[in-house]
């Protein structure tokens, strides 16, 4: 074990309403790689962003090199040798490799830039890492494996001492893990500190030396990998106390028939052969890490997005969805995560959102009914308890949860009996959540069929008769609620197949 | 209601003023005003061939804005209007006056042709994805080549009043006695009527503003999208064609490959009128009202003895002005 060169201690971070950090410990060593690991919103990211200085802490200690640092812009914190492999590349597309390696730092000669210099150095930082990537590509034409090449080689370019990937492999196929990997330890034994943050348990096991596990905001605490099995770590990452009373057995009568039956669905990289059912009156809960390929899924089925292959069967019956037209006509409703993107109008009315999925039923010849569109919508918002001042109103100045409910409405007027929440109580307050479970669980009472996506463990314990577990686009565990613990839905959320 | 946001003030509050739209009250005020000013300070503007002259100028533009109208509120644009006009009513006064067909056919065909290339665009933009600013300039541009190439280059006269085949002109005008009274106002009027209705009352209407305001969410409600899109582009293309009928009663010859900039005056009134650029909110009366304006300006400008260029920096500021309120008030809502 190398010398401590990065110590992060007792770091705080709130935002309104939002304790993100709470007193986060974090120690990077020489020669090292060091996983950070936690569920999503565990706290991560935003503690790397305070790292770099793209957000700035409201108490703690960053020791870095001996001296205590803050640093007030992610410029800052490259200029002293920390820099982030991001998640999401940030290449411009039409310049040429060298040109986004060397970006806001462009090498001059008279005036102009010297692209000969540029090009040579490009080379140079290649040649170190073992790759053949040609600096003048353009960056467009390269594969999402190699532009991550690109984004380590632009890291080692600024003298980085010590290197952030975060979720480096999301995107990789098996051959440029391996290529990645070799260059990790390559940079190890040069001595370089290395925090690495990803979901896949036996990647962890592989390149990570030690595993620093947070959770919701907290720090847990730290493992030597080698002494510690997937189990030790997924405890740390879940062993919350649940204070909502979790469901303890499904509410579905036995012999409930099938209302939804999915085979093999397959939609590009994120939906790889998933099959289930639902049946009448249950809550199916997905489950699963970011990217899991949970949304996706549901889109495929919505017909939101073309699938290549899977078949769709309702109350027995084969259908085929190509578009939300025909999935709202098999009446399927989807209830996005983004209800302001992909749910409302939110510059119109709450009537004229209600009847948005079926018009023509409000209609008196050619024109529209607006007194029956005010009635049926008055009606729901009155069953729902949505607050309003009015059926006139615009949706834009309702609250989360009541914008919610008006999504709700929109697909109880179609008169859909099988509906698709996704993430439904994101961004919604706590008093309104409680209210949207309790209406969702009426709703499945009533015959309703629910698929809740939700990455909220506490909910999906809370909510789910019975838990689909997704991970990287593959169903990695189906459990019933009787049996589901934190424990083993993380254990099939981080599981590989 | 704890939860309901308030915002606005006392005049955005008035239930007068949100049923109308704030931005349409002040235009039409801005109308009256303007009007009041010209008839003060010139006593020759208050005579009524100065009245008719505003109107008869004003039908084309008014015409070409109400069906653009519809394509600003998808969030979209239709430039091929301005070459159109002229193009459809050069082709179709060259199917009377040379190809020796009755007015009615060549009225027809300036509608058929505003219809075509309305759908032309409308599978452009809304099956094919093409960004409406580019699809429609290509149109733009073609049917300037088409107009040109039909009528030899040469310029078209439809036949005129006095002529067994000049009723046509009649539509927009009619002399009884000494008098001549501006009947085409009553068709603009009535045309204004329907499509306000059309945009108001129909589904057609409601998916058109819903997908200017919010096109993913309404596609996720399983309304066909794409049909709806289209006719946008097809409304346009229509009303194009009634605008080219318009045109060439207006004037006695039609120029060939002209046209060019008489969509952004229309496009301009759409916009004066309170037709958000961003989509998903207009109106056909705001609409008449901002072309009015700009037609007060051009023809009252001169009787104070400003020459008519100070109309294009006026409608330039008016813009400006309108387009401003649009921005702020989107702001707040955000």
């Amino acid at each position: 074990m190398g010398e401590v060169i990065l110590t992060m201690k007792g770091i705080d971070k709130s935002f309104p309403g939002v304790h993100a950090l709470d007193h986060v410990d974090l120690e990077v060593r020489k020669g090292e790689v060091m996983a950070l690991m936690g569920e999503n919103g565990a706290g991560k990211s935003t503690l790397m962003k305070v790292l770099t200085g793209i957000y700035t802490k409201d108490s703690g200690t960053i020791t870095y090199e001996g001296r205590e640092v803050t640093f007030t812009s992610p410029r800052e914190a490259q200029d002293a040798g920390i820099v982030i492999v991001h998640q999401e590349l940030n290449m411009v597309n039409h310049l040429t490799v060298a040109q986004n390696i060397f970006i806001g730092r462009e090498p001059m000669a008279g005036g102009l830039i010297d692209d000969g210099k540029m090009i040579s150095e490009s080379k140079k930082l290649f040649d170190l890492l073992g790759i053949s990537i040609d600096p003048k590509e353009n960056m467009g034409r390269l594969t999402v494996g190699m532009q991550q090449m690109c984004e380590i080689a632009k890291a080692i370019s600024h003298d980085a001492k010590v290197i952030i990937f975060d979720e480096p492999s999301a995107a990789l196929t098996e051959a440029e893990i391996e290529q990645l990997f070799k260059i990790i330890r390559d940079l190890r034994s040069k001595g370089l500190g290395i925090v690495y943050i990803s979901h896949r348990m036996d990647e962890i096991k592989q390149i990570t030396d030690r595993v620093t596990v947070m959770r919701d905001g907290g720090y847990v605490g730290t493992l030597i990998t080698k002494d510690s099995t997937k189990e030790d770590i997924i405890k740390m990452m879940v062993g919350r106390t649940i204070y909502e009373d979790p469901k303890t057995a499904s509410a579905v009568p036995k012999g409930a028939p099938v209302v939804l039956k999915v085979e093999n669905l397959n939609a590009g990289r994120m939906v790889q052969n998933v099959s289930f059912e639902l049946h009448k009156g249950e809550i199916l809960g997905f489950s699963g890490l970011m990217g899991a390929g949970r949304t996706e899924t549901a889109r495929a089925i919505f017909g939101a997005d073309p699938k290549q292959s899977g078949d769709i069967y309702i109350n027995g019956q084969k259908v085929e969805i190509k578009n939300p037209q025909d999935a709202v006509r098999c009446g399927i409703g989807y209830l996005s995560e983004d209800r302001k993107r992909y749910g409302l109008v939110v510059q119109k009315t709450v009537a004229e959102n209600s009847t948005m999925a079926c018009l023509e039923e409000y209609m008196s010849g050619p024109f529209i009914n607006k007194k029956k569109e005010q009635e049926i919508s008055q009606k729901y918002v009155e069953e729902l308890k949505t607050k309003t001042p009015g059926v006139d109103q615009f949706v834009v100045n309702l609250s989360g949860g009541n914008q919610q409910k008006v999504v709700i409405a929109k697909w109880l007027i179609k008169n859909c009996d099988i509906l698709i929440f996704d993430e439904p109580t994101r961004g919604i307050d706590v008093g309104a959540k409680s209210e949207i479970y309790h209406l969702m669980s009426e709703l499945a009472k009533e015959g309703k069929s629910i698929i809740m996506i939700s990455s909220e463990m506490t909910e999906i314990l809370r909510m789910s008769d019975r838990i689909l577990v997704m991970c990287e686009g593959k169903k990695t565990g189906e459990i019933n609620i009787e049996e589901a613990t934190q424990e083993n839905i993380m254990h099939a959320a981080t599981l590989r197949k | 209601m704890s939860n309901e946001k308030k915002n606005g003030n006392a005049f955005t509050n008035n239930p007068i003023v949100r049923a109308v739209g704030a931005q349409r009250i002040v235009v039409l005020i801005a109308l009256i005003v303007l009007f009041a000013f010209f008839c003060i300070k010139s006593p020759a503007f208050r005579s009524y061939p100065t009245l008719l002259s505003i109107l008869g100028y004003s039908y084309y533009i008014t015409l070409m804005a109400i069906g653009v109208t519809f394509c600003l509120i998808t969030a979209g644009v239709d430039l091929s209007i301005g070459t159109g006009t002229v193009a459809y009513s050069l082709i179709g006064g060259y199917c009377v006056v040379t190809l020796g067909m009755p007015i009615g056919v060549g009225m027809l065909v300036t509608i058929l042709l505003g219809l075509i290339f309305g759908t032309l665009n409308g599978t452009m933009v809304a099956v094919f994805d093409l960004p409406p600013f580019i699809a429609t300039l290509c149109t733009m541009m073609i049917v300037r080549g088409v107009g040109s190439i039909v009528s030899g280059g040469m310029s078209v006269t439809w036949p005129s009043v006095g002529t067994p085949q000049g009723w046509f002109r009649s539509i927009f005008r009619i002399q009884i006695g000494e008098t001549m009274y501006p009947i085409g106002f009553l068709w603009i009027i009535l045309l204004i009527v329907i499509m306000t209705i059309v945009l108001n009352k129909t589904k057609l209407g409601r998916y058109i503003i819903a997908i200017g305001s919010n096109k993913e969410a309404t596609r996720l409600s399983g309304v066909k999208v794409v049909k709806y899109h289209m006719a946008a582009y097809i409304i346009s293309g229509f009303f194009t064609g009634l605008a080219g009928i318009a045109y060439a009663a207006t004037f006695q010859a039609i120029a060939a490959a002209g046209g060019a900039g008489l969509e952004l005056d229309a496009i301009a009134g759409a916009i004066i009128g309170g037709t958000s650029m961003t989509g998903g909110s207009g109106s056909i009366v705001g609409t008449l009202i901002g072309v009015f304006i700009m037609s007060m300006l051009k023809t009252g400008l001169p009787y104070i003895g400003l020459q008519a260029n100070w109309q294009q920096i006026i409608t330039g500021v008016i813009l400006i002005i309108a387009v401003g309120v649009d921005v702020i008030k989107n702001k707040k809502l955000a």
